[in-house]
């Protein structure tokens, strides 16, 4: 046992430390330590563009029991800064794997540290909130890992979409995951003729495109800082807002863009998209004390009272007592009644904090896809 | 949606005795339920025949009816309650079953009975599998394929289209009753005439074999809004073709990707609305194909279940609780998550640690039985550990069992070197499975070659063996080269103290030093539904080797109470009752009350029984380390049965502070010489007894006290191994066979007394005072163990100076033993002679029956007796009434103006070719109860409630041993004026003829046929009274009692049974109806209290 594994350590701007062993590359990484508490999914979870400069802790105790595959991924590669796990799994079984997690992680340059009291961790970054870390292989000391933690930039402040975002325009034609069948690739001649929507890019989830193609949209995903002229010369039916990583006050440029679109064309927002949507709106965002990142948290649609267990990734937050005159709150978080969704009805615009595309997690709310697609008809139809 | 008021009282069905696949775990829902709507306000109205159950004490629902749950009786319940609505989904199939039949004899449409959380349509369309199937297909789900069949051809006709191996399932079994995997045409048809049988229908379905695909189980709620949730996944290490209550199972999910787990919770939620289950839990059960990922749907219980109470359990979300106030009208997001308080219950729990199951079976207790697993469930308990992984988990888990396990590894598989006949074993469904293939991996086997072997997902199988890496280089470095980082790891990895020892050579006190001195001991943990989340105040904690501990202790003066462990056959239910009274009752002290246990099944591991309870194996090092944390003011080890006991001496010898009756008086009463001369002392007889430690001695014992003997091992419970010997070569024989049970204690002999009748006592001491809670009258044959045989309370064939004999004696031996709390004796009346037959200074298994008869909860007078009150100040303050009244118990008990009963349950039904005759080993599962205003109508209520109708016309056998010959003779001619025909044996047919009874004589069995063993299984007899002379192996007797019992056929064995069930049956003759009467009925008759 002893000499066989790599050591690890953790570090954390206020001086905590956990010692651990060393899973995927060696080196060292940086970020926001933060925790998700998601059951299942670590592959889907790793490879959400949301999780840029973040260092991921799992609550689950054992990952990598599944290995990864080609499927199961929400962007071209892994987008955690770093992951922290209680008991890392090196071999792995799953007629679907292609290889380790541990050998994925390596490919994809990702380091990590597990064995260490996770649940200490999670109980610590509750307690004190969400905060820098380092993760290092490296035979550094303790202090100098610190230091390092407490020279990373806050998260405040701090614009991520931009460096996560497509470089260039792209249309999507894969559809949702099925069994026994996996992804089907949509032809043109079956897109052709359907609504366009336009997806702003701040770090977009595969499975939000996919199921927007499903909807019955042609898909076109653009980089985060397209202009609005740009985008109105594509003559877009619908206007979707991406998910996406930082603080959503910064992303300065994505708020003017969508403050102008609005009612022009049907908007639907999704996470980082939900927060510019409020924030051109007129509702300003806060930064929570440590998030909410998990497939387990209950939202009450406010419009019907149906209870959905949903699943979150957001380190900010829509102000909910500073709702903008005729936007209603159509979502609420049941755990710490947070804004979960909203909308401006007679602009057709209307967005959630959480994941309605899961990916992992419950679909509950994939009902909103099936909504937006109703509205861009109905705006469609209208006209 | 708020709560409804346009209810007012519900009516609650229990689940009955403990029975396989249906245990304690219907306590615990049952009780949080009725605990739940009374809360909200309902009138609760309850039955259940089973009375050793939390959920029948009298101040828990308004009216408790411990009546049969069969429809007659329930109808009647409801006709005199009116309840407005019916509960039928936390009973059990017991429940369902009833349900349906009250629906369809129209009584809940004729008394405007509403059903809540399930109506009749959502049951039988989860039930009957044909409509089942309908609507799986529907939810655009699969079944396996398959067809139902009702007559052989139909059944051959199927086979031939699905090939096999398939499965055959009875149509409205319990527990899988009857099931089976045929394997070819062979073994076909006698597994579906037995199918057949098995269902109350004959009816049976074939199905195609999923055998080998993973096992998925999803407990899920629902409410009326739509709202649902998914509780938590369990999946089986066993693959499909096992009993998931027989398979070792793991929470949460671990083998499979999201997308796999989304389509599972997706097709159950799905599922749950199509059938129609309005509110409350369910589970849904799939079959996952490891190569393909296809998904089969199997089943799904529309009621809370023994899995609901295990994810309960492993999540902290409390489905049953949740499920009765779902029924009363609200939502999920309107109640509270019950461990957070903060959050709402609509969420999923989300958990950081894993929890592993693990089945305890009793083979042992069933000579002869098949021990081949397969689709019908086996095992009688359970036990469930928490671990931060599921190296760690399993081996807390596999030390919960209490089969002298220490770990996965080094059981009695590891004598075992040879790897192809160890393949074969475990190549079988058997009980010891996860532990051949542990030794598998130890021997070499690949978690590759252990999948394609026995369907472990290599998973699985790859953890396992880093438990057998491990424990490799413990033993290769030994003590001294061990580093702390080793030790940290294998502790990390589960591994007990007295594994290591045993792997290092060296005492598990050296072991435990060693670690102790390197600084490494467990952190304690909480279960908290949220992965830390939010914060919670609720401790419910289970041990690791982690860095930090999350709940601390509080300052309070505390009691630890130690459990009983998972269920089996002699320590169940009735110990967990007294723990939970325990915990009642010292919190309504003023103390602290910690719980521990590992029995995901019961109500002390519900985390609102106690302050705090501890999740853990009850084995020395977790004891000794939740001491070292909480430092207690005193540790109970009476009230769990066998399993804290065993601990006692070994705790005190560390220091542990146990209350009452020390170790020391408890060694006294188990060691034979000493508790001679203590009964010579006081003046009271024993049947003249020995100790033998080899063959020779015992034979020399015999020689000297002669035969019949009772022979058994000290230190036993539920008469483990206890057999009653009649000549030299049974003598040899079990002395031979008993070594290898309990190798370093002697066998103790005792003369058996034959023809005696036998009386359990239950008492109270402080010290000072000594109460007699209950003298139980046995209506078995003498010999058959107290917890099989039927009892009746008050005694009634007792006269009232032996009954002040009882008492004097009682008070005496509990002064001189030194008891403080509880003691049960059992006295044997021979000759008209009192004779001792064994005291026990410790709760037992018929205190529950005894204190919902006087109405005085003893488990709690007895536990406070313990924290320091005497009897006298309990008196005074009057909490648990008039307590020295009991004092004077023959005083008392004739101010008891009903007769309640006691009758055991047997699993015979799963053991096909086990002998079915009782003796002095216990076999009963679980318990009933009937009371009556006479011996009679007890009697009658309690053969309902187990399930035996008797008779009102037909044919009796009678055959009565010499001394009840003359009884015999009125009980003959009633049944005569009764219209029953009369076959006896010779004897008995010429003393009674001569008397007038009209009575025809048939052969015993070796007077050659046709005997009446023929006579019995030609279905010629509808009764069997049989007082045996004895009860020798060789009489015919036995066979008499072994066919009457493998036909179900009524059966007494005692005169006193006997009169009583005539009785009754007079009484039904002449058209009486058996009036329900709620158990605070019965006890404000006492005026005992006044």
């Amino acid at each position: 046992m002893k000499g066989k594994k790599k050591k690890a350590v953790l570090a954390l701007a206020d001086g905590s430390i956990f010692q651990g062993e060393a899973i995927g590359a060696d080196g060292e990484t940086g970020g926001e330590v933060v925790f998700n508490t998601s059951m299942s999914g670590y592959q889907e979870i790793l490879t959400d563009p949301s999780y840029a400069f973040q260092i991921l802790t799992f609550t689950c105790p054992h990952i990598g029991n599944v290995g990864v595959n080609d499927e199961d991924v929400e962007s071209a590669r892994v987008q955690v800064a770093g992951l922290i796990v209680r008991q890392f799994s090196g071999h792995y079984a799953n007629f679907r794997a292609r290889s380790s997690l541990g050998d994925y992680l390596r490919q994809n340059n990702i380091v990590g540290i597990s064995g260490i009291d996770t649940r200490a961790l999670v109980l610590h970054l509750r307690n004190y909130g969400a905060q820098m870390g380092v993760i290092s292989t490296a035979d550094c000391s303790a202090g100098e890992l610190v230091d390092k933690a407490r020279a990373l930039p806050s998260m405040e402040g701090l614009d991520l979409a931009k460096d996560v975002s497509t470089d260039r325009a792209y249309d999507w034609r894969q559809g949702v995951w099925r069994p026994h069948e996996g992804y089907r690739t949509f032809p043109d001649e079956e897109l052709n003729g359907r609504p366009l929507c336009v997806a702003f890019d701040y770090g977009v989830k595969y499975n939000i495109l996919r199921l927007l193609v499903e909807h019955g949209f042609r898909v076109r995903v653009v980089p985060a800082q397209t202009s609005v002229d740009d985008v109105l010369r594509m003559s877009p039916d619908a206007l979707f807002l991406s998910n996406g990583p930082g603080d959503p006050a910064a992303v300065k440029y994505g708020v003017e863009a969508v403050r102008k679109l609005i009612g022009k064309i049907p908007i639907f927002g999704i996470c980082l998209g939900h927060q510019i949507l409020g924030l051109a709106l007129g509702a300003p965002t806060y930064k929570l004390k440590f998030g909410h990142r998990g497939g387990n948290h209950p939202v009450r649609n406010e419009l019907t009272g149906f209870v959905e267990i949903t699943v979150q990734n957001h380190g900010f937050a829509t102000v909910a007592s500073k709702m903008p005159q005729g936007v209603e709150l159509t979502h609420l978080n049941l755990n710490d009644q947070t804004v979960e969704g909203l909308r401006l009805k007679e602009a057709g615009a209307f967005s959630v904090q959480y994941h309605p595309e899961s990916s992992p997690g419950p679909s509950d709310a994939r009902y909103l896809f099936r909504e937006f697609r109703e509205l861009v008809e109905s705006w469609r139809t209208g006209r | 949606m708020p709560r409804r008021t346009d209810i007012k009282s519900i009516l609650l069905i229990g689940s009955g005795p403990i029975v396989i696949g249906q245990a304690c775990e219907f306590d615990y829902s049952g009780t949080q339920a009725v605990k739940a709507l009374k809360e909200e306000g309902y009138r609760v109205i309850l039955v259940n025949s089973n009375p050793a159950t939390i959920m029948t004490d009298q101040n828990l629902a308004d009216r408790t009816y411990i009546e049969p749950i069969t429809c007659e009786f329930v109808t009647r319940v409801i006709e005199k309650e009116r309840p407005d609505a019916l509960l039928p989904t936390i009973g059990g199939q017991t429940g369902l079953n009833v349900t349906l039949e009250l629906a369809e004899a129209g009584v809940l449409e004729k008394y405007s009975v509403e059903l809540i959380g399930a109506s009749v349509e959502a049951i039988k369309a989860a039930e009957d599998r044909e409509k089942f199937k309908e609507v799986v297909a529907k939810c655009g789900l699969e079944s396996a394929r398959s067809r139902i069949a009702s007559t052989m051809p139909q059944a051959r006709a199927t086979a031939a289209y699905l090939g096999f191996p398939l499965i055959i399932r009875p149509s409205r079994t319990l527990g899988g009753t009857g099931s089976a995997i045929v394997y070819g045409a062979a073994e076909f048809e006698d597994k579906v005439r037995w199918g057949f049988e098995c269902s109350p229908i004959h009816e049976v379905l074939l199905e195609e074999s999923l055998i080998g695909w993973k096992e998925i189980e999803l407990e899920i709620m629902r409410d009326r809004r739509n709202n649902a949730v998914v509780v938590c996944g369990i999946e089986n290490i066993d693959p499909m073709g096992l009993h998931t209550g027989d398979s070792v199972t793991v929470a949460p999910v671990q083998t499979l990707t999201d997308k796999e787990y989304q389509r599972l919770r997706d097709g159950a939620l799905t599922l749950m609305g199509a059938i129609g289950v309005d509110t409350g839990g369910s589970n849904v059960q799939f079959a996952v194909d490891p190569k393909t990922g296809r998904q089969i749907v199997i089943e799904m219980n529309p009621r809370v279940s023994r899995s609901s109470a295990l994810a309960s359990k492993a999540t902290g979300f409390p489905i049953a609780k949740i499920a009765a106030k779902l029924a009363a009208g609200y939502s999920l997001d309107e109640l509270p998550n019950d461990i957070t308080k903060k959050t709402p219950a609509s969420f999923e729990p989300s958990i950081d640690y894993v929890v592993v199951k693990i089945p305890r079976f009793t083979f042992e207790k069933f000579e002869g039985a098949d021990r081949t697993l397969g689709t019908q469930m086996k095992s009688v308990g359970e036990a469930m550990a928490i671990g931060r992984t599921f190296c760690e988990a399993l081996q807390k888990a596999c030390r919960s069992l209490e089969t002298d396990r220490d770990g996965l590894l080094g059981g009695p598989e590891s004598r075992e070197t040879n790897i192809a006949a160890l393949k074969e074993k475990a190549a079988a469904l058997n009980p010891s499975r996860i532990f051949q293939i542990a030794r598998l991996l130890e021997l070499g086997s690949s978690p590759e070659e252990i999948y394609s072997l026995a369907g472990y997902d290599p998973w699985f199988a790859g953890e396992m063996r880093r438990i057998v890496e491990m424990e490799a280089e413990i033993r290769a470095a030994g003590l001294d080269a061990l580093d702390d980082f080793a030790l940290l790891t294998a502790k990390r990895l589960g591994c007990s103290d007295r594994r290591l020892a045993r792997l290092l050579e060296v005492d598990e006190a050296l072991v435990r030093s060693r670690r102790h001195a390197a600084g490494i001991r467990p952190a304690f943990k909480t279960v908290d539904t949220c992965a830390a989340e939010f914060s919670s105040d609720t401790p419910y904690m289970y041990s690791t080797y982690e860095r930090d501990s999350d709940a601390e202790p509080t300052a309070r003066k505390k009691i630890i109470i130690l459990g009983g462990g998972p269920n089996r056959i002699g320590q169940g239910l009735e110990f967990d009752y007294c723990c939970v009274h325990a915990a009642f009752a010292l919190r309504e002290a003023g103390f602290e009350t910690i719980m521990v246990n590992c029995n995901p099944e019961t109500v002390s591991t519900d985390y609102d029984t106690s302050d705090r309870l501890y999740f853990e194996p009850l084995t020395l090092e977790d004891v000794l380390e939740i001491v070292h944390r909480e430092n207690p003011w005193g540790v109970i080890v009476q009230y769990g049965g066998q399993t804290p006991l065993r601990l006692a001496e070994a705790l005190q010898e560390q220091g542990v502070p146990i209350i009452g009756t020390s170790p020391a008086a408890i060694d006294l009463t188990e060691d034979r010489r000493k508790f001679s001369d203590l009964l010579d002392r006081v003046g009271l007889r024993q049947s003249e007894s020995g100790t033998a430690a080899t063959g020779e001695e015992a034979a020399a014992v015999a020689e000297r006290i002669g035969f019949p003997l009772l022979v058994r091992p000290s230190f036993v419970l539920g008469g483990r191994a206890m057999a009653i010997i009649h000549n030299h070569q049974e003598l040899n024989k079990y002395i031979q066979e008993s070594v290898s049970v309990s190798f370093d204690r002697p066998v103790l002999l005792d003369r058996f007394l034959d023809n005696a009748t036998e009386v359990d006592v239950d008492a109270v001491c402080d010290g000072t005072d000594v109460v007699v809670a209950g003298v139980v009258e046995h209506i078995e044959l003498a010999g058959v163990h107290s917890g099989d045989s039927a009892f009746m309370l008050p005694a009634q064939s007792l006269g009232l100076g032996i009954i002040a004999e009882i008492e004097r004696a009682t008070r005496a031996l509990a002064l001189a033993c030194n008891v403080e709390g509880l003691m049960n004796v059992q006295f044997a009346i021979c000759n008209r002679e009192l004779y001792v037959l064994e005291v026990n200074p410790r709760a037992s298994r018929s205190v529950p029956f005894v204190s919902k008869v006087t109405g005085v909860p003893w488990a709690k007078v007895a536990a406070r007796v313990m924290a320091g009150e005497t009897l006298r100040e309990l008196d005074t303050l009057g909490t648990y009434g008039k307590v020295l009244a009991f004092a004077q118990y023959s005083a008392a008990a004739a101010r008891i103006p009903y007769v309640a009963v006691k009758e055991s349950v047997f699993p015979f039904a799963k053991f096909r070719g086990v002998d079915t005759v009782l003796g002095p080993e216990m076999r009963s599962t679980g318990e009933v109860m009937g009371v009556g205003d006479t011996a009679a109508g007890g009697f009658y209520r309690a053969q309902v409630a187990a399930g035996t109708s008797l008779p009102l016309g037909g044919t009796a056998f009678l055959s009565v041993r010499d001394a009840d010959k003359d009884g015999a003779v009125l009980l003959a001619k009633k049944l005569n004026k009764l219209g029953f025909k009369l076959v006896g044996t010779r004897g008995t047919a010429a003393y009674l003829s001569k008397r007038g009874v009209e009575i025809e004589e048939i052969n015993k069995v070796r007077d050659g046929s046709p005997h009446i063993v023929d006579r019995l299984l030609s279905g010629g007899i509808d009764m069997v009274i049989n007082t045996p002379e004895g009860t020798g192996p060789l009489l015919d007797s036995r066979s008499i009692r072994s066919t009457a019992t493998e036909l179900a056929l009524p059966l007494f064995t005692t005169l006193a049974a006997a009169v009583s069930a005539v009785e009754a049956i007079e009484q039904l003759k002449r058209g009486k109806k058996f009036e329900v009467r709620p158990i605070q009925e019965y006890l404000s008759l006492i005026a005992i209290s006044n």
